[in-house]
Order: structure tokens, then C-alpha cells, then sequence
């Protein structure tokens, strides 16, 4: 076995046998549990209910509708099959012009229309993941780092790092402020990097944020592109959430806009990550979009873009879907409006428990403060809690340890991936744990009958039901 | 020039250098070709594409059966499996998507071996596939043995973003460019005398730009080699299924199973749909390992290519279709026949000889007698010519890595068989005129 192994090891490359691909973290003890084990309202009631996954879930009829009304936008139906030739063969890098056209005009619609993107500047990749990658390629050398403001997504340490050899230097945010990501923070992390002798070549943000689920104000945008023009070093903005923010609240501010208006910052430095996957809930089409400003970089991609183009057959279909407009600005409308009532449902329901979220307007998920209940400000009680939520309360959810957050006891909760009803027992399960004795005294301001009365939770759950609970 | 090196500091080393392959002569043929596309009614003098090796004999076959088999998620049979699959990004990729590969990839090698659905994992074409496994076996500056001539895109593939480097084994006219154990031996030595750490040889078979398929002796011999030396041995069959006659295509998959201590954890079979089914659209690239930890690893990276989970259900259907496939397989196989001899009985005609072959979608032509001078400037020369005014699309030599100058690909599967009569015509007058004989027989 040893020999073996020894074998192995001379055999693969170092990122073959090394742990770059990030998978044995305990991030994925509660999809074991999950896989294992999952919730169906009748067959294991008692399952373990996935809210780890950020997936959007809540418009899949307005698209199934549209579908059926448009047979000739799938090549293997016989209304569509006269295409199947031509777009069977087409393997070009550029892509359809029709893709690239639609996704430019819906990434646009996405922004209210206050930007236009070049279709001509659309490049494709193997999904989000395959193009947080190729930008890493293309903008730095291994051993170069990229700034990331935390909490951020665990997938970066693979995607960003694992095969371009890049390494990733956080921007500590903290929850005193909101975890905003402030001018300090950001020159402590690259002096940091300056003192260890690391090349700095960018810095990546996800506006809206994962895990956060917060949208970055204009001025602190604008301070963040004054701050890499100063430093001549890159900015991605991954803003594969765009289309998750809230309805009358702030609008989304791309970076796209804020460069629009100061035209005296280098567009050279500036590129957006986009993706389907989030926005309209379509991660298995693997539609990943590189778009930058910097010529070079758009040739450079697209060169890249061979490892991991869209399926033309998909591309075909999205063409069709994204330029029927009237479709377009309804979903985008609907999708916003559900997500909308699904968050206020939760927090609502979360706020009958004293359970306080993070003030985000935007995105697939909340982050529940649970600091309280840990018996102590350490990462390790966190992980005693998640344990706890795993394997009694039967949720499968993110601590703030898995986006290399400072501070324990947030959890991320995902909310748009399950039909109401699911999200009705997850709220049930949350409540009950809450108001179990050993959390009572800690937390809990359990509500007289007249708040009850007043609550949306009394809307869900059945007076019999509460009764249980008290 | 200041700012020139300014801007390029700003990006990384790969994507200023030159890796990408794309600065070659190869593609001047292909704007030649944007520019001014032949077509038998509206641009009859227009410039024939015969350097694209793609399949597109047998779409007639695929279209009757898309209208008989209504199956696909955007369609009123299939839509209520639309959510399921729109949603499904698992990197093991759909069941049914892999069994239906595993079966397809034994039929086309006449139910000799059998495949492993466990083993399947994908990659963005065969473009990610041969990266996927570089970047698993290689580290930056190990090598790997590679026959020339060889497909132009693995410069790109095997060590742009790998940083892996290939090592040609040349092969020569002498013996029709066939691949010894000898030279292969030769090429390895040589690499370890300059300090090159090779890892492993990697073989297309059926060959690309060849057509030519491997004999058992010498695959044999060639996995004997590599399991001598504890090297990888990754066989590209990216074209199993063009082989005129099936019943003689031998696999790595069946070779390894005859040599005796075989290590299987030292064999890779690189697999696409883009050549045997001419869906390159589709992107549907395959590594298939025998050696678990190369799965794994592949497996995690297939993240970054992963095929449309729409593009695998409507696949897992296709090929799932038995008799479709069994048919379907035959046919091609006919066609492409027919095409190859009637382009090869045509240029016979005229003097023109080329490499035997029994596979493929192109064959590789010698041209070497209309050479003013036996180097690659003289190739190029006459490459031109033919680009520019016989208006034929065809691949010089220099561009595979060949060693000798002279010889040229030609496709012949992605027209149709009007197209490819007139560039028959074209390339027989051509011939004559520059050889000076008047004779002409069609």
C-alpha cells in the first residue's frame, strides 16, 4: 500500500496528489450528511433539508412556458431541427453572434440599462468556475496573488489558485461596520502582501456578495477603482448575483456604470465574470462569461475560451430565450419579486426567534447571526454548532469558517432552492431548535399569544403546532 | 514601446507569449477561406475548406432521428425533465450521459473491450481532455513524447497553460511515417541525455494527419515500452469510429489486456464526440483513465469544462438508441470510405501519391515532387499557391511538425459530394499545369 502510494506519488503531478482542489475541507461534511440522507416531505420527513446550496429555483416555470412556446429554439425538437446541422459544426471561440448578442443586451437589462456591453467583448467559458480561472491566466504569473475581500467564496481557493499557481491574499472586513470593504483594509492587505514579498497583480470582488449577500454602495465601488488605478493593478468584479437584488431598494451598481462616469480611470485594469448559473438558475448549461475591457485580455480568453466554450446546442437555445425581450423583463421582474417574498417570509420568520440576519439586499441566501449561541467566540464552538445543526436540526448549512470569515457564528442559509413548503419546515426546525431549553435562557424572548397572533409565523404554522413548541 | 511593455506587465506570461499556437502559417488558410467562401451556386470560384477535419456525412441519419424521438428537455415529451437537468452540475455528470458513452466507446471498438462508466469524466472537448490529463500526470517542464507529424492544436493543448513541453519522435517517409518502438526509444534517450524529465508518450490513433491506424505488434510494443521506462502512455482515439473497416482498429483498451504486468494505473485514453459522431459543437470531451487517482483528479477538474447537462441528456438518448448507433456507425464508416477512394483513385490519376490509409477524415498527400526546392520555405511557397489560386484550403505539413517538407492534409469529410468533385478538379489541373502535361482524365 505504501509502495503503492510512493508509486502514485512520482507517477501524477504535484497538483494531482497535493490538496489544491480544496475537497477534503469539513465544508462538505453536511453535503455527506445530505447525500446520505435527504429531506422528501413524504418519503424521509425527517431527512436533512440542503440549504448549503446556492442555487435559484423559484422561476423554472416561467422558462418551462416559454419553452413550449418556442419549439424552434431547441435544435433536437422537429421545429428546431432544420439548425441542428449548422450548430452541431459550429465550434468557433467566438461563439454564435446571436449568443453573444443576447447575452450582452440581458447583462445590460440586468443593470436597468444604465450600461451597454459589446457583444464583441462576450467570451465564453466553462461556466463561472471556468471563468475566474482563465481571468487568473490571463492577468498573473504563479506565485502573483489577488486581493479577496472576506468572507468570500471557498470554491476561489481551488478555482483562482489550484492550476494557475496564483495564491490569494485576504482583505480582512469585519461585521463592526457591516463587513464593508474600506480603504484601511484594503492598503493593510497589500502591504501585507508587499512586506511578504508577494506580487500583487489584482483584486477580485463579488458584488453582490456570496456569502454576504450585501451589494457594495457607489462611493465604496468608486473608492475601489481609485485604489487599483493607484496601484496599476486589476480589478475583477465577479457579479455573477447581479440579477438577485432586491426590489425597491437600492439599485445594483456595476462596475461597469462606475467606470462609465470616471473616464479618467484605466478600463485596462477592469474585467466582469458572469454567469446563468445564479441568475437564472441554470448552473448545469455551464454558461460562464469572461467580459474585460482590456483588448488583450479578450483575446487571451477567447484563445482560452477552447478548454471550456458553451455547448453550441445551449447557445442556440439562450439565444433564442434572451432576445425575446418581453420574456426577458418579465423574468427578470417575477424572479426579483419571489425571491423578494422568500427572504421576507424567512427573516420574518427568523426575527419571531430573535434570530438576526445580516442586512443584505441581494443574493440566493441570509447569513444568520447565531454568535450568541456559541459557547465561546471561537471557531471551534462554531464548528460544535454546525454539528449540532447538522446532525438534530437536520440543515445542511455554511459556517462563517468556510468563507475564511474572522469572525465565528455566522451561518450562510440558502433560501431560493427549495419550494415553499420546504422552506416552511426549515423555519419550523429553526424555531424548535430555538426554543429547546438549552438555548432558552441564552436567546430566546419567547412571544405572548398576542405577538403569536400578530406574526407571519402564525400565518405558517398551525396554532396546534406553536402550542407544541412552548 | 514603453507602454507596449507596460501593458504587457500587466498580464501574465501566458498570455503575452506565443503558446496559443494561433501566430502559425496554419491559419492564414483559414482567413484566406473566411474571406471568400466557395459555394457551388453564389461563389463557385470561392476558396474550398479542406482543412477542417470535421464529420459531416451522416447528419441526415441525426436529423431523422431527432423527428422520430421527440426526447429533448425543450421539447412538450421532455420538458418536465427541463428543471432536473438545468439544475444538474454535478461533475460526475448524468448517469445515463456516462453509461451511454461507456457503451458507445465499446460498440465502435466491436464489443472487444468493455468500458467503465465509473471512468468517464469529461472535459471541454478533446481541446480540455488532453489538458486535463497533462495537467495530471506533468508538472511545468516535464515532457511528453509525442509522434510528429502531429495535430497543430497540441502545442496549445499539452503546454500552453500546462507548461509541459513536448518531445517530437519523428517519423519519416522512409517507411510511410510509421511509429517504431525504435524511434520512439531513440527520441526517449535523447530526451534524457538533454535532462528532460519525461513522464509519458502519447499516441493519436487513428492518426491525425495520417488517417493511419496502428498495427497490435506496435501498440503492443509501444505499451511494453512505456511500462519498461514507468512512463504514461495516453492514447488519443478521438477518431475510433472512422475507420473504413471497424473489425481492424485496435484500441490501447484491448492491447493492455494481451501485454503481460501491464500497469494500468500507467494508461489514459483520451475521447471525443467532435470526429466519430461530427458534434464538436457539443464540446463533449472525455478522459478515461485506469489508474483511479487520474479519475479523481480529472474529475475535480472537469469543473472548468464540464458538457451541458442539456447536451448530456439529449447524447444519453442518442446513443442509448442501439440500433441507431449500429447503423449509424456503418454508414459512416461507408462514406467516409467512398470519399477517400474517390479522392485518392482521382489524384492516382494524375500522379499524385499519398499515404495508404484506413482511417480518418483527411488523408496525407505528397506533394513533394512540385517543390521548386525540397525545404519548408518552398512548402509554404507552394502553399500559397494552392491557397490563393487553386483556392483549396489544404494543411502544409510544416504545420503537424512534420520533418520533411512536402507533404499536405486533406479533409474530405465536411462537403458535400458536389464540393468535393470540383476540388478534385482543381487540385488535378493544378497538378498537371504545374507538372506540364496536357493530358487530362477526370
Amino acid at each position: 500500500m505504501a509502495a503503492n502510494l510512493r508509486n502514485q506519488n512520482q507517477l501524477l503531478s504535484k497538483m494531482a496528489i497535493g490538496d489544491g482542489h480544496g475537497e477534503n475541507s469539513s465544508y462538505f461534511d453536511g453535503w455527506k450528511a445530505y447525500d446520505k440522507y435527504p429531506y422528501h416531505p413524504e418519503e424521509r420527513p425527517d431527512g436533512v433539508i440542503q440549504m448549503g446550496l446556492a442555487e435559484n429555483q423559484l422561476c423554472f416555470d416561467l422558462i418551462q412556458d416559454w419553452l413550449m412556446k418556442n419549439p424552434e429554439a431547441s435544435i433536437c425538437s422537429p421545429d428546431g431541427v432544420l439548425n441542428f446541422k449548422d450548430t452541431a459544426i459550429f465550434s468557433d471561440y467566438h461563439g454564435l453572434p446571436e449568443f453573444r448578442e443576447a447575452i450582452a443586451k440581458f447583462m445590460g437589462k440586468v443593470r436597468g440599462d444604465r450600461v451597454k456591453f459589446d457583444p464583441d467583448r462576450i467570451v465564453m467559458s466553462g461556466g463561472a468556475t471556468g471563468a475566474q480561472e482563465t481571468i487568473a491566466f490571463c492577468l498573473a504569473d504563479p506565485g502573483d496573488a489577488f486581493l479577496v475581500p472576506t468572507p468570500y467564496y471557498p470554491g476561489f481557493d481551488r478555482v483562482l489558485t489550484w492550476r494557475t499557481g496564483v495564491q490569494l491574499v485576504p482583505v480582512f472586513c469585519a461585521s463592526s461596520n457591516n463587513f464593508k470593504i474600506t480603504k484601511s483594509a484594503l492598503e493593510a492587505a497589500y502591504g501585507k502582501a508587499q512586506e511578504l514579498n508577494i506580487r500583487v497583480k489584482g483584486l477580485l470582488i463579488t458584488n453582490p456578495s456570496n456569502p454576504l449577500g450585501t451589494i457594495l454602495d457607489r462611493e465604496t465601488l468608486k473608492e475601489i477603482v481609485r485604489f487599483i488605478n493607484e496601484k496599476n493593478i486589476h480589478l475583477v468584479c465577479d457579479e455573477i448575483y447581479a440579477a438577485t437584488v432586491f426590489t425597491n431598494q437600492h439599485n445594483f451598481v456595476s462596475v461597469s456604470e462606475v467606470i462609465e462616469e470616471d473616464t479618467e480611470r484605466n478600463r485596462d485594469l477592469i474585467h466582469i465574470v458572469y454567469s446563468l448559473s445564479k441568475d437564472m438558475g441554470l448552473p448545469g448549461f455551464r454558461v460562464g462569461i469572461v467580459y474585460s475591457y482590456n483588448d488583450a485580455v479578450v483575446n487571451c480568453a477567447r484563445k482560452m475560451s477552447s478548454f471550456g466554450l458553451v455547448s453550441s446546442q445551449t447557445q442556440h437555445l439562450i439565444a433564442a430565450m434572451l432576445s425575446d425581450d418581453e420574456f426577458v423583463d418579465r423574468f427578470i421582474a417575477k424572479s426579483k419579486e419571489l425571491l423578494d417574498k422568500r427572504r421576507k417570509f424567512f427573516t420574518e420568520g427568523l426575527e419571531q426567534v430573535k434570530i438576526d440576519c445580516l442586512n443584505g439586499n441581494a443574493s440566493l441566501f441570509k447569513r444568520m447571526d447565531f454568535r450568541r449561541l456559541l459557547k465561546d467566540q471561537s471557531f471551534e464552538a462554531e464548528m460544535e454548532l454546525l454539528r449540532v445543526i447538522i446532525n438534530e436540526i437536520k440543515l445542511n448549512v455554511s459556517p462563517s469558517s468556510f468563507f475564511h470569515c474572522s469572525e465565528p457564528g455566522w451561518f450562510r442559509v440558502c433560501i431560493a432552492n427549495m419550494d415553499d413548503s420546504t422552506m416552511e419546515v426549515d423555519l419550523l426546525r429553526i424555531t424548535y431548535f430555538m426554543l429547546q431549553n438549552r438555548y432558552r435562557n441564552k436567546v430566546v424572548k419567547v412571544p405572548t399569544k398576542k405577538q403569536r397572533q400578530q406574526s407571519s409565523l402564525k400565518r405558517s404554522l398551525s396554532r396546534r403546532k406553536m402550542e407544541d413548541f412552548m | 514601446m514603453a507602454v507596449k511593455n507596460r501593458k504587457q506587465q500587466l498580464l501574465s506570461g501566458i498570455a503575452t507569449n506565443d503558446g496559443h499556437g494561433e501566430n502559425s502559417p496554419y491559419f492564414h488558410g483559414w482567413d484566406a477561406y473566411e474571406r471568400n467562401r466557395f459555394h457551388p451556386t453564389q461563389n463557385p470560384n470561392g476558396v474550398i475548406q479542406m482543412g477542417l477535419a470535421e464529420n459531416q456525412l451522416c447528419f441526415d441519419l441525426m436529423e431523422k432521428w431527432i423527428k422520430e424521438n421527440p426526447k429533448a428537455i425543450c421539447t412538450p415529451e421532455g420538458v418536465n425533465e427541463f428543471k432536473g437537468i438545468a439544475l444538474f452540475d454535478d461533475y460526475h455528470g448524468l448517469m445515463g450521459f456516462r453509461e451511454a458513452v461507456a457503451k458507445f466507446m465499446g460498440k465502435v471498438r466491436g464489443n472487444r473491450v468493455t468500458f467503465d462508466p465509473e471512468r468517464i469524466v469529461m472535459s471541454g472537448g478533446a481541446t480540455g481532455a488532453n489538458e486535463t490529463i497533462m495537467f495530471c500526470l506533468a508538472d511545468p517542464g516535464d515532457a511528453f513524447l509525442v509522434p510528429s507529424p502531429y495535430d497543430p492544436g497540441f502545442d496549445r493543448d499539452l503546454g500552453w497553460r500546462t507548461r509541459a513541453q513536448i518531445v517530437p519522435v519523428n517519423c519519416s517517409s522512409s517507411n510511410d511515417f510509421r511509429l517504431t518502438r525504435a524511434a520512439v526509444q531513440e527520441a526517449y534517450e535523447k530526451a534524457l541525455e538533454s535532462n528532460i524529465n519525461v513522464k509519458g508518450l502519447l499516441l493519436t490513433n487513428p492518426s491525425n494527419p495520417l488517417g493511419t491506424t496502428l498495427e497490435r505488434e506496435t501498440l503492443k510494443a509501444l505499451v511494453t515500452f512505456v511500462n519498461e521506462k514507468n512512463i504514461h502512455l495516453v492514447c488519443d482515439e478521438i477518431y475510433s469510429a472512422t475507420t473504413f473497416t471497424p473489425s481492424r482498429f485496435v484500441s490501447v483498451a484491448e492491447v493492455m489486456q494481451e501485454v503481460e504486468h501491464c500497469n494500468p494505473d500507467l494508461i489514459h485514453i483520451i475521447y471525443s464526440l467532435s470526429k466519430d459522431l461530427g458534434l464538436p459543437g457539443f464540446r463533449v470531451g472525455i478522459v478515461y483513465s485506469y489508474n483511479d487517482a487520474v479519475v479523481s483528479c480529472a474529475r475535480k477538474m472537469s469543473s472548468f469544462g464540464l458538457v451541458s447537462s442539456q447536451s448530456q441528456h439529449f447524447l444519453a438518448a442518442l446513443l442509448s438508441d442501439e440500433e441507431f448507433i449500429d447503423n449509424f456507425l456503418s454508414e459512416s464508416s461507408k462514406r467516409l470510405e467512398n470519399r477517400y477512394r474517390f479522392l485518392t483513385e482521382g489524384l492516382e490519376k494524375v500522379g499524385v501519391s499519398y499515404v495508404e490509409s484506413d482511417a480518418g477524415l483527411f488523408f496525407w498527400m505528397d506533394l513533394r515532387p512540385l517543390l521548386m526546392k525540397q525545404t519548408f520555405d518552398a512548402e509554404l511557397e507552394l502553399w500559397r499557391v494552392i491557397v490563393d489560386d487553386v483556392k483549396l484550403n489544404i494543411s502544409p505539413g510544416y504545420s503537424f511538425h512534420v520533418s520533411e517538407p512536402g507533404w499536405f492534409r486533406v479533409c474530405f469529410a465536411n462537403m458535400d459530394n458536389e464540393t468535393v468533385e470540383v476540388a478534385l478538379n482543381r487540385i488535378q489541373e493544378f497538378v498537371q499545369t504545374r507538372n506540364g502535361t496536357t493530358e487530362a482524365s477526370p
